[in-house]
């Protein structure tokens, strides 16, 4: 496939280069201080269980910006595989991105080898990734997933780190979720429970943390497929806009109206050669 | 980020030149190596932090690197696991060219290679500890830094400063498997108890010529000291 590089072929890797004018500017004398801008994080509360037959996934579904709510229905659980999902917290752009590039090499590995990927090869990759690239990538993520060995439950830290547990929460409302996840979460649950505990540990979050908020999304995987239900709950104060905000035609009054006929003239048909061509 | 050379793992955030934009999740923690004849007892606590919050109270730090040698791990818990997955590799296929079992020394010095060569960018504490049929059982420690050495009884990690005392004078040459678990038990449990960055249930492998036995003592099972 031909790619154009209209100016310079991109640099790969991570670009430094303003690292010590950020330092010059932020330590400057007293009155010439910068601030830098803080990344934008958005809040979220994600979390997961392992249930007698698979894994549960829940997130809430807000994206703010700063102190405005940027997206009231975003989708934090993220495809990786038919039978794996991915929960992120931290940068979003990171989260999305991250993910996208690992479904794509699990597809990849699919395609190639004829087997289903499996959890823990999504979580050493994640690792490897985030690893090399020193927690400059902002991901909080929790995979959970269920394949040939059973249901697993990871979570991978921004610097690399990885730890597998059968119960778990992230993101900016993980230690309210947390709370009633300690409380009554037990071994071999049944799917109703499972639902409830995902679904209210969530809604904890959402309480008790600025940054979480709007509805609840659940995604249950087992061997036999993914349920993935957008929304599980959905918030009591869903607004209804009172009007539209469509202009009725005529409110512009028009002055004056020009019709140009195009005539056509003469018609071509070229065959390009594109570089994927045989 | 700036990390300076001589920092200490439990004082690093009181460090003025160290900056971080965000915590790192460590594993400051007690972790502990014991020689006995026939084999080693390995231990260590289970308790990941990232800041004041723990990440995971129930951690596994005794990784397998081959069938006989674990090692314990301590400091960062992405640098650890990432330089226990890469030397797991080198030993794996060390031992299949040579089509025999690795001696904990290859282990050791695997690590060691690593640790040294990228100490600048690592922070990681490691304690290497195996059965090989040429030397039998064998502890040894590969610090902060990069060093290896081979001791008969190896403490790591933040707790490890509070037990030094109870290790010097509690340790004898010619102990048994059952005095080793005993001892490390008691001494990872004083750690625990003393050191707010360990903590959780005590995990425990006796590695020898059979295989590895792994147990965990739970936090209500703990040996009990008075602490006044």
């Amino acid at each position: 496939m031909a790619l154009s590089n209209v100016l310079e072929p991109a640099v790969s890797g991570f670009n430094f280069e303003n690292s010590t004018r950020n330092i010059v500017l932020e330590n400057g004398s007293e009155e010439g201080k910068i601030k830098a801008p803080k990344p934008m994080k958005t809040g979220t509360t994600i979390a997961g269980v392992v249930y007698k037959d698979g894994v549960v996934l829940g997130a809430d579904t807000r994206a703010t910006s700063e102190e405005v709510v940027a997206d009231k229905m975003c989708a934090k659980i993220h495809y990786i595989a038919p039978n794996i999902y991915c929960c992120g917290a931290g940068t979003a752009a990171d989260t999305e991105k991250t993910t996208d590039m690992l479904s794509s090499n699990l597809t990849i590995f699919s395609m190639n080898s004829g087997r289903n990927p499996r959890v823990v090869m999504a979580v050493n990759i994640l690792q490897d990734m985030l690893f090399r690239y020193r927690g400059m990538i902002g991901a909080h993520l929790i995979l959970g997933g269920v394949d040939c060995t059973g249901s697993h439950l990871y979570t991978v830290g921004p610097y690399g780190s990885m730890d597998k547990v059968p119960y778990l929460a992230m993101g900016s409302g993980k230690l309210p979720a947390l709370g009633i996840l300690e409380d009554r979460f037990k071994g071999n649950m049944d799917l109703e429970e499972a639902k409830a505990l995902v679904s209210d540990a969530i809604h904890a979050g959402i309480m008790s943390d600025l940054g979480s908020g709007n509805n609840i999304d659940l995604c249950v995987i087992t061997k036999e497929g993914v349920d993935y239900i957008r929304p599980h709950r959905e918030s009591l104060y869903n607004y209804k806009r009172q009007a539209k905000y469509k202009y009725k035609p005529g409110t512009t009054p028009v002055l004056t109206k020009t019709v140009n006929q195009l005539e056509l003239v003469h018609e071509t048909v070229q065959m390009m050669e594109t570089a994927g061509s045989s | 980020m700036f990390i300076s050379h001589n920092f200490e793992m439990d004082s690093f955030s009181q460090n003025p030149e160290f900056t971080i934009h965000s915590f790192f999740t460590f594993l400051d923690t007690s972790i502990m190596a014991v020689e006995f004849e026939g084999g080693v007892v390995i231990g260590a606590d289970s308790r990941t932090t990232t800041g004041a919050y723990i990440a995971n109270r129930v951690t596994d730090k005794l990784t397998p690197i081959h069938e006989r040698i674990f090692c314990c791990r301590s400091g960062s818990a992405a640098d650890t696991q990432a330089i226990a997955d890469a030397v797991t590799y080198q030993l794996g296929f060390h031992s299949i060219e040579l089509d025999e079992a690795p001696l904990v020394q290859t282990a050791a010095s695997l690590f060691r290679d690593m640790c040294y060569r990228y100490r600048e960018e690592l922070m990681a504490g490691i304690i290497v500890a195996g059965w090989d049929p040429r030397r039998g059982g064998q502890v040894y420690t590969v610090p902060v830094g990069g060093m290896m050495t081979r001791q008969p009884v190896s403490v790591g990690g933040s707790g490890s400063s509070y037990i030094y005392g109870y290790v010097d004078s509690n340790y004898r040459a010619g102990m048994s498997k059952e005095e080793c678990l005993k001892f490390t038990a008691e001494a990872l449990t004083l750690a625990m108890e003393r050191d707010g960055s360990s903590g959780g249930v005590v995990r425990l492998a006796v590695i020898s010529e059979q295989g590895v036995e792994r147990q965990v003592i739970l936090g209500n099972q703990l040996p009990k000291f008075s602490t006044v």
